[in-house]
């Protein structure tokens, strides 16, 4: 049993280091700042016979109580795709999470018609994989894009955005809380960028410049097995050119980069996005093998071949590396912003009401 | 409020759905855990005990530290807290510590008021959390927590049974904190006698009513270790960084006469076990049952407190931010009540002054007239006189030229006779 093993077996973890060491006496304690280096910690002594450590204490143990605590409470995400119908969100969505999550999957009677307005439709899964459970939210927006006259079509999508957050701060305002409270917040969003191979069009550049500014955006284009290499690398070019022309910043963002190593890896990724993928969930035979893959006639698309699409950069970026930055992003940035613009508007609107000008307001905490 | 979870209960409109390959979120508890690993750790131990019982010393043993404790002296006047700040790093993984000690707990004639500066060092704590979590603009992550995670409460190794200090400061801190009790120089008591002072601890939190920490049952993982655990309380320790020869080793132990208590061995004393529960096994769910049930209890009544209710007169929910404006409303309006009653007493206090002065106005006024007319009235006396005079004096001016006139013709018809006897 581990717990034994801890007392029993040699340890080669190094000695618990004292860095530095502070102390306040007072009536009113409260710790203070560091002062000085503290001495050195006591070391196992080793007189001949076998080399037992016991300086070993298990503070590092607690990795491991985090990580049980974490797969007990499970994880949620929420994506949200965007982009005009017919650009294959439902199928990446289907690829991404190998498995039928995308909303037209689900609903038996699928309506194919293409919504008048905007519409906002979520659906949510319980998956698991070796012991992790996560509650999958996938937010559709059909209509989006659709219509003759695309003027404001980011204003529902900004409301539903807005209204989670909303929710979120209600319940932690409240006086008695929920253990957890549950995050419907956005936590990242897909757009899709139609493979035209020239530039953003004028309806990518609004939405995604107004929405930058309270989700991650992610920006891929859609597929993009209709793009040669060189067709690829220009219009990436391109777009990046025009993300920075129209100061876009999506995810990663540059000011949220936290230290040089964090810099460095997202450096990568930035000169890499938008991805040009590609989805699918069919498998077909390649070499022997079972992958997921489009069949034409001229070759076989495979999704999760690097040479063929950055699918695979995607999914890794998204899942396997930085899933919970995005959603740390989003809590501790987007939400942070959004409640301190809440709570700064009641005291504007209270102040008008009042008839008091805004500068005898002091900075009012809650 | 709901207790700890045992199992996330599937969400009504949430369909479990089955992977068909490897996705790759199975890496998030790693993606987690290297958060963490980077943001660092915060815990926090309380330690309360008399002076010289050996908190300090344990606190040293528990994490192979020196921390540079002295000596307290047995004279304070009043219970005071130390707090102290460590960085201790093992492996991977900083560790900010804060250890805070008791100074001159129960030394005081009268222990009456003992508990209250440790309650208000606690209070002070999620207070200042509180305020954190209210601003507009904060700054939670990179918050120093300094919430009291975890509390030792050491008792005296008489061997009989609890004092009634412990059990109303435990009494008053239940509420408020983890805490874990433990029997301090327990190389004191005979293991027969530790057997039976350990069940009459018990019994006594139990019949007060003490709540202490009991470690978590719900996951399956430590559930039989914490349930054997749970049994032990509480832990008898001992604590010690000096080291001793035994065997061919050198351990941490005590060396007497008779023998040589050595810590770390679980059949001299419950030091282990108390190393394990307190931070191998649990030290998250210390943190954890502090954040979600301590400081919320403590929120919640703090706001209470302040007036603000979650749901209002007709049991509808109401904002929290709905009664601060309503708060704020009642407030300016005070105000301006404030403001209109001051002016109003502005201009009574006006009013007054000026009759006063207007009062003194007119009085003098009629005193200057008086002496106007008490000096004429003199002055024409004055002048009355010196007609008076003026009179007399022509008169008598007249009557002197008169009588000289007389006087003159008298002499001249004197002359005149002189003249003509002369002549004769």
């Amino acid at each position: 049993f581990w717990l034994h093993s801890n007392c029993l077996e040699p340890r080669n973890s190094p000695a618990l280091n004292p860095l530095y060491s502070s102390s306040a006496m007072s009536e009113a304690v409260v710790p203070d700042a560091m002062v000085s280096p503290a001495v050195g910690g006591l070391h196992g002594e080793k007189a001949g016979g076998p080399a037992v450590d016991f300086s070993y204490v298990g503070i590092d143990a607690i990795l491991e109580q985090m990580r049980r605590k974490a797969m007990k409470q499970g994880f949620e995400l929420n994506i949200m795709v965007v982009g005009q119908s017919g650009l294959g969100k439902s199928t990446l969505m289907n690829t991404l999470f190998k498995s039928k999550v995308s909303r037209k999957s689900v609903l038996a009677t699928a309506q194919e018609k293409i919504p008048k307005t905007i519409e906002i439709k979520s659906i949510s899964h319980d998956i698991e994989e070796k012991g992790v459970r996560m509650k999958l939210t996938v937010i559709d927006t059909p209509g989006f894009g659709d219509q003759i006259n695309n003027e404001n079509c980011w204003q529902p999508i900004m409301k539903f955005i807005n209204d989670q957050y909303e929710a979120y701060l209600q319940e932690e305002i409240n006086i008695n809380r929920k253990k957890r409270i549950p995050d419907s917040r956005v936590h990242c969003c897909i757009y899709f960028i139609p493979p035209t191979g020239h530039c953003l069009r004028p309806l990518d550049v609004e939405f995604m410049r107004r929405l930058s500014k309270v989700v991650n955006i992610v920006p891929v284009i859609a597929k993009a097995d209709t793009l040669t290499l060189e067709e690829r690398d220009f219009f990436k070019k391109k777009i990046r050119e025009e993300l920075r022309a129209n100061g876009i910043d999506v995810y990663p963002q540059k000011e949220f980069d936290e230290d040089a190593e964090d810099r460095m890896i997202n450096e990568k990724i930035r000169e890499m996005i938008p991805f040009a993928v590609v989805g699918s969930d069919q498998e077909y035979q390649v070499n022997g093998r079972r992958l997921l893959g489009r069949k034409t006639k001229w070759g076989t698309i495979e999704v999760e071949n690097i040479a063929h699409c950055e699918f695979a950069y995607l999914r890794d970026l998204l899942i396997r590396t930085h899933m919970q930055n995005i959603k740390d992003i989003t809590s501790s940035i987007h939400y942070e912003m959004y409640r301190v613009r809440r709570l700064n508007e009641n005291n504007t609107v209270m102040a008008h009401a009042n008839g008091i000008p805004e500068h005898h307001l002091a900075a009012h905490e809650m | 409020m709901a207790s700890s979870d045992v199992a996330r209960q599937p969400d009504k409109g949430v369909r479990p759905l089955s992977l068909a390959g490897h996705v790759g979120f199975d890496s998030l508890p790693d993606q987690l855990v290297n958060k963490s690993i980077c943001q660092g750790f915060c815990f926090n131990i309380l330690c309360i005990g008399e002076t010289g019982i050996g908190k300090s010393t344990l606190m040293d043993t528990l994490f192979n530290t020196n921390f540079e404790n002295f000596e307290s002296s047995h004279f304070e006047p009043q219970v005071k807290l130390r707090a102290q700040t460590y960085d201790l790093q093992e492996s991977n993984v900083r560790l900010r510590l804060t250890v805070v000690n008791t100074v001159g707990f129960g030394d005081q004639m009268n222990k009456q008021e003992s508990y209250q500066p440790v309650v208000d060092y606690i209070d002070r704590q999620f207070e200042s959390y509180l305020q954190e979590e209210l601003k507009i603009k904060r700054s939670l992550h990179n918050y120093h927590d300094s919430r009291v995670h975890a509390c030792l409460y050491f008792i005296s190794p008489s061997g009989h049974s609890l004092k009634s200090l412990d059990l109303v400061t435990m009494k008053k801190l239940d509420s408020k904190v983890n805490i874990i009790p433990v029997i301090a120089k327990a190389d004191t008591i005979s293991k027969s006698e530790l057997h039976k002072f350990k069940i009459k601890i018990m019994s006594e939190l139990v019949s007060n009513g003490v709540q202490i920490y009991q470690f978590p049952l719900d996951d399956e993982t430590v559930a039989k270790v914490n349930t054997t655990m749970n049994g032990h309380l509480p832990f008898a320790v001992v604590g010690s960084t000096e080291e001793v020869s035994v065997g061919n080793k050198m351990v941490k132990a005590r060396q007497y006469p008779w023998g040589v208590v050595q810590v770390e061995n679980e059949n001299h004393c419950d030091f282990v076990k108390l190393r394990e529960m307190l931070i191998c096994v649990n030290m998250e769910d210390l943190r954890e049952q502090t954040h979600t049930r301590h400081y919320e209890l403590y929120r919640r009544c703090k706001l209470e407190e302040m007036g603000f209710k979650d749901t209002g007169p007709e049991s509808k929910p109401v904002s929290l931010q709905q009664t601060y404006e309503a708060k704020r409303q009642e407030f300016l309006v005070e105000l301006q009540k404030r403001e209109d009653e001051m002016r109003q007493m502005f201009v009574q206090r006006v009013k007054e002054k000026e009759s006063e002065l207007k009062e003194a106005e007119r009085e003098l006024q009629s005193r200057f007239e008086q002496l106007k007319r008490l000096h004429a009235d003199e002055k024409a006396a004055l002048e009355e006189k010196k007609r008076l005079l003026d009179e007399d004096q022509s008169s008598f001016s007249k009557r002197r030229a008169a009588a000289q006139l007389l006087q003159a013709q008298s002499l001249t018809a004197n002359g005149k006779k002189d003249k003509d006897r002369k002549n004769e």
